[in-house]
């Protein structure tokens, strides 16, 4: 470091006589470059939200309109009643009454017993404790199919098929990625708490209750945020193992209405956003949870 | 003496309860069925009636007598190899750039990373009328630029392209990966590099990209993992069909019709353990490779 120092402080003395052209030229080059950085970026993201503007707008238009050549960017009309009619043209109520028990169960789930579990792996030493969490690791490389076709074996012997048990037991029972994330944050908070808590006489288990969970507020939150959005958004487990129509979820329901709208576009826009929207809103309101997620991730490494 | 060691035990137990969850669940839900897939993957399983040993009947055909097998083969060896590349550079790119001091950097990061938490069927439909080769956007951009599009998501040789430009849409999961990494990047590397007169373009080289090698990895890791894997949008997008002339029909599709319409359950799990072996392989290559290129601070060159 200190070579590097007195290396560059030669150079500069060499640099005095034309310092000043030096220095204007370097900071107009900056300025040049955060600009350039700037405009790159605003046309990105046009670009990048052209895609969502486009569903807003197709969703808005008469079929006529969605089909006049060259595609208008802006809706001559707006037709708000296009997304009282999808709803209406399936039904989406149902739908949505079971996505939201399937999504607030699979949530309560996640959230108290990946908690739980990573506690255990972070705060109670107990013998073979690394090996098993070296499992746990080792379980997020296995693909999902591989165990999918079993599962599928399994629970249809169970009598499970056209139930919401395969959909949301799995998720009392642990995730790799949530207890990996969970211990994470865990790990963060200092030994001296849990060892100050025992003195007083407390189990593990009132520690968890008591200190655990409260102090692990931020990262239940991302537990949550992505479990919702994983059940939100599950299209495979759905279509799977759910066959009556009254059980259906939005995902699935979605893929039916498609199927009858066929090129219907302004009704199939308007419905996936309406499935879309509350991953949206969301992730506004709870953006620094998703964030701390990815960050918790990289951290690990 | 003896107390402690009473204590020990106790806690030890209730690190065991902790866990228990997840003990449960891994037995039920991952080695029980691993085991089972196995074992199936021998016989001519199909769920109902029959189970009886074949021997490596199975994989013999696979290899020798299915030509969709190779197929889906190509077409998931194909799309991996276009779209992590392609993700993973377009991720690190798009960090350095919302990695410098531009006004509204904040907004900027929410709106690339927006489309990376939206998923499921109402992207799928929103890309499928993006890449309408009438009413579409994509195509309709292309012809202000006078280049005329292609059909997509209708032409056998556009269809694994279209997947993969949906696909970058979501990069921003990636870059905010990146990003936090590129802001543990110590300053003084940086100053240092600057008084020695280094461009932009050499600190990204030079400094940069050797700091974050570790997440690189991390992140080629898991993709080429979840690449492998595709299956939800070339089963919505393709109705479930995996056409225009199988062009979308990936391993994991294959693999679902083969266990779930045909009800060849002996042979689609026999399926899932080539594409375990495959990518148990790569992930090891891709550790064996890892010393190599992955920078690990604090460890000698």
């Amino acid at each position: 470091m200190e070579e590097v120092e007195v290396a560059a402080k030669k150079r500069d003395e060499e640099r005095v006589a034309s310092a000043h052209a030096y220095f204007d030229n370097i900071h107009t080059k900056r300025k040049l470059l955060s600009l350039v950085n700037f405009i790159l970026l605003a046309a990105g993201s046009l670009l990048i939200l052209s895609p969502i503007w486009w569903m807003i707008s197709t969703s808005l238009k008469s079929m006529a309109e969605v089909m006049t050549y060259p595609p208008t960017f802006y809706p001559r009309e707006w037709n708000w009643d296009n997304y009282i009619k999808t709803w209406k043209a399936a039904p989406f109520d149902t739908y949505a009454i079971n996505t939201i028990t399937i999504t607030m169960l699979v949530v309560i789930g996640s959230v108290l017993v990946n908690s739980f579990i990573a506690y255990g792996f972070a705060k109670v030493p107990f013998k073979g404790r690394g090996i098993l969490f070296a499992i746990v690791l080792s379980t997020m490389m296995i693909p999902g199919f591989v165990t999918l076709i079993p599962q599928y074996v399994l629970f249809s012997k169970l009598q499970w098929i056209n139930t919401y048990f395969p959909l949301v037991v799995p998720a009392f029972f642990g995730s790799a990625f949530f207890i990996f994330l969970l211990r994470q944050f865990y790990m963060t908070i200092p030994n001296e708490l849990i060892e100050a808590a025992k003195i007083e006489g407390a189990s593990h288990f009132r520690i968890w209750w008591t200190i655990g969970l409260p102090l692990t507020k931020p990262a239940l939150a991302t537990v949550a945020i992505f479990s919702f959005n994983g059940a939100w958004n599950d299209f495979l487990g759905p279509l799977l193992y759910l066959n009556d129509e009254s059980l259906y979820t939005l995902q699935l329901g979605l893929q039916v209405f498609k199927g009858e709208m066929n090129t219907q576009w302004n009704y199939l826009m308007a419905g996936s956003l309406l499935v879309l929207l509350p991953v949206i809103i969301l992730f506004f309101f709870f953006q620094k949870y998703f964030i701390q997620g990815i960050n918790l991730q990289s951290g690990g490494k | 003496m003896r107390k402690k060691l009473n204590y020990k035990r106790m806690e030890g137990l209730q690190g065991y309860v902790f866990i228990l969850p997840w003990i449960v669940g891994f037995i039920a839900f991952t080695a029980g069925p691993l085991i089972f897939s196995f074992a199936a993957s021998f016989t001519n399983y199909n769920i109902t009636s029959q189970m009886d040993f074949v021997g490596f009947d199975n994989y013999e055909n696979l290899f020798t007598a299915d030509n969709l097998f190779w197929t889906s083969l190509y077409n998931t060896l194909y799309y991996v190899l276009f779209s992590i590349p392609l993700t993973t550079a377009g991720a690190i790119f798009l960090s350095a750039l919302l990695n410098q001091d531009v006004p509204g950097i904040r907004f900027f990061r929410t709106i690339y990373y927006l489309p990376a938490v939206l998923s499921g069927v109402g992207v799928y439909l929103l890309w499928m009328q993006l890449l309408d080769p009438g009413t579409g956007l994509v195509n309709t951009a292309l012809g202000w630029f006078g280049i005329p599009g292609p059909n997509w998501l209708f032409d056998p040789d556009w269809t694994k392209p279209a997947l993969i430009f949906m696909k970058l849409w979501s990069v921003g999961g990636g870059m905010l990966l990146y990003l936090a990494s590129m802001q543990g990047v110590s300053k003084s590397l940086y100053e240092a590099a600057k008084i020695d007169g280094a461009s932009s373009w050499q600190q990204f080289r030079f400094i940069t990209i050797p700091m974050i090698t570790p997440v690189i990895f991390f992140d080629i890791v898991t993709s080429l993992i979840g690449g492998f894997q595709i299956f939800q949008e070339a089963y919505v997008m393709s109705n479930g069909e995996g056409g225009p002339v199988n062009s979308m029909l990936f391993y994991n599709l294959y693999m679902w019709k083969k266990a779930f319409e045909s009800f060849d359950m002996g042979y689609a799990m026999a399926m899932s353990w080539i594409l375990f072996i495959i990518v148990f392989i790569i992930t090891i290559i891709n550790l064996k490779l890892a010393p190599r290129w992955v920078h690990y601070e604090g460890e000698e060159r």
